[in-house]
């Protein structure tokens, strides 16, 4: 067990330092003097030299990686050009409110897609499949904010049911929270409720098919037992993990859903930082999110290895 | 033929192709099908407080927030769709396929190496990597066409990365090996032909990938920029305005939508008819 995490943490840390090395480039890309845009309304070049000197912009650009990377390690990841504000704390300000979103609809995702991949597997060929199956590749071709834009006009404008926009903290008040955040998260989730139908319904249709459900039946066990606790249980081994590697696609949704609801979170976060050419922040939520998809993937690994006994003889 | 006979027995992928040729007939003949000129500012196209006009007689779809013709612009839109569909996809296709063979037909260190580079370009979400690159490189058709390239290869590299490893591994190839034959020959006559039906399937969805993120850049503001109609950008100008005048959100989203669709499903299809180990099963 130690020695596998061991091995997956070695072949991770080779892409994590290829991240920092690109996101450290994306600088070097960018047009116009860092300095000057530091500098904001002061042309004084004495000030400019010393901003410079500051930020080490005068050292050669595999020192200056260097001292980026070490503030990196270190947490400090600059500080916003526009609002002053350190990049980090931005960062850990609008996270819980894009972690929340996540976790909703990760779990709308998680709820329709399980249940209709195992309808659809259980009932291959049928009506309930066919309809499942239009569903899911609806939910893969309908562009998020468009269906986002299509609810609002429906559910908010037209019938007034719920906000159309915004954003209340769960601690200041849940239940306002929640209605707030309903329409986003099943926007986000059905995009997502889509990929997992399709693959519990291939893992199911697989384990349907294996020698251990055949025992099952073969001992008399009711269809019942034989579908949940043999069938699905080893079908959402690859399931569980693929849920983990949704994570690119759940963060990209965010993106857009956050910017059709004027949801304050991490993607309407970027998306400013992109227009106000902010490159600090852009910089810094690149790091942080390469980070956190290499530790999903490790995750991912992991929760594999865990739920499947055969590998950890 | 028997391919294409094979899938127009499907309901849903006749209706697909349908629907394709459609708007590829759209695209190439915009200008003798769209009724005005999709640039073109309508005196009467707006009402007197200056907003957009609903669906009728004189304008089909009705017109944006400028006076111009929705119709026409949306057919317009087709042909940036597409453009960018066949275009960025198709380089996608070409590197992702070109990675995929070096990397499990050479493998050794060069084959290491790129496909670390595979993962790094997928431990980014695509979308917020497209969307730094068209900020940096100032969008036009192309510049996106490029952006959306470069972020789609990966999964394509992958997949066929996966397909050559097992394909070199088997046994004819293994015989052709003994008998004499050079990787070139190896690679030419023996793999290439066997990766063709997952390079087609790879394609045919790979369009509808590229069609929704141009909606989406565009969507943003990153993408195709107006008076370029693209169906993405109509919802971007039209933003303001959606709560008063839906067509100018419904309409286009109707159309990526339907594109996006059915290259799905004609991919789906394809998958099927052309991988006999999944028939039936996926």
């Amino acid at each position: 067990m130690l020695g596998f995490i061991v091995r997956r943490l070695l072949i991770a840390l080779p892409t994590l330092f290829l991240i920092t090395l690109m996101v450290f480039s994306l600088q070097l890309l960018l047009p116009g003097d860092p300095a000057l845009a530091l500098a904001g309304e002061e042309r004084d070049p004495a000030v400019i030299e010393a901003i410079r000197e500051q930020y080490h912009l005068n050292d050669p650009i595999p020192v200056q990686y260097a001292h980026w990377l070490i503030a990196a390690l270190h947490g400090d990841l600059g500080i916003s050009l526009r609002n002053r504000e350190p990049v980090t704390s931005l960062i850990v300000d609008k996270l819980p409110v894009t972690l929340e979103l996540a976790i909703l609809a990760m779990l709308i995702a998680l709820v329709i897609g399980i249940a209709a991949g195992l309808v659809s597997a259980i009932k291959k060929g049928s009506r309930w499949d066919f309809g499942a199956n239009v569903v899911a590749l609806s939910g893969i071709s309908v562009p998020n904010f468009w269906l986002g834009i299509m609810l609002i006009l429906l559910i908010s404008v037209r019938w007034g049911w719920l906000p159309a926009s915004g954003y209340t903290s769960p601690l200041d008040s849940l239940a306002q929270n929640l209605e707030m955040m309903i329409m986003p998260a099943v926007v986000l989730g059905t995009a997502i409720a889509g990929v997992m139908m399709r693959h519990t319904r291939s893992a199911m249709i697989s384990a349907i098919h294996a020698d251990y459900v055949r025992t099952a039946r073969a001992k008399g066990l009711s269809e019942r037992v034989v579908m949940l606790k043999h069938a699905l249980r080893n079908a959402l081994v690859p399931v569980v993990t693929m849920g983990t590697l949704q994570f690119g696609e759940l963060l990209s949704g965010a993106v857009l859903t956050e910017q059709v609801f004027t949801i304050p979170g991490f993607g309407k976060l970027i998306v400013d930082a992109v227009f106000n050419r902010d490159y600090a922040v852009v910089q810094g939520v690149v790091l942080f999110t390469g980070t956190v998809y290499i530790l999903m993937n490790l995750l991912a690994d992991l929760l594999y290895y865990l739920l499947n006994p055969r590998l950890r003889a | 033929m028997t391919l294409l006979m094979a899938l127009l027995q499907r309901k849903s992928v006749a209706i697909s192709l349908l629907f394709i040729l459609i708007v590829v007939v759209a695209a190439l003949f915009a200008p003798w099908l769209a009724p005005c000129d999709p640039t073109q500012q309508f005196f009467d196209g707006l009402t007197i407080e200056g907003a957009p006009l609903p669906p009728s007689a004189d304008f089909y779809l009705g017109t944006d927030l400028l006076g111009r013709d929705l119709l026409s612009r949306i057919i317009y839109g087709a042909r940036t769709s597409l453009i960018i569909g066949v275009v960025s996809n198709g380089i996608a296709v070409v590197i992702g396929t070109l990675v995929g063979v070096t990397a499990g037909f050479v493998r050794g260190w060069v084959g290491s190496v790129l496909m670390r580079f595979t993962d790094l370009m997928m431990s980014f979400p695509a979308l917020l990597l497209a969307i730094a690159l068209a900020a940096i490189l100032h969008p036009s058709l192309w510049i996106v066409a490029l952006v959306i390239a470069m972020v789609n290869w990966v999964q394509i590299a992958r997949v066929i990365h996966a397909q050559t490893i097992s394909i070199a591994a088997k046994d004819f190839v293994a015989v052709e090996r003994t008998i004499g034959a050079g990787p070139l020959r190896i690679l030419f006559s023996h793999l290439l032909p066997h990766l063709l039906p997952t390079i087609l399937v790879w394609a045919t969805l790979g369009i509808s990938t590229t069609v929704l993120l141009e909606a989406t850049l565009s969507f943003l503001g990153v993408g195709v920029q107006p008076p370029m109609p693209s169906w993405g950008n109509i919802i971007f100008e039209s933003q303001t305005y959606f709560t008063s005048a839906m067509w100018l959100v419904l309409f286009p989203g109707i159309a990526i939508v339907a594109l996006s669709l059915s290259f799905n499903l004609v991919g789906d299809a394809l998958r099927d008819e052309l991988d006999p180990t999944l028939k039936g099963r996926l």
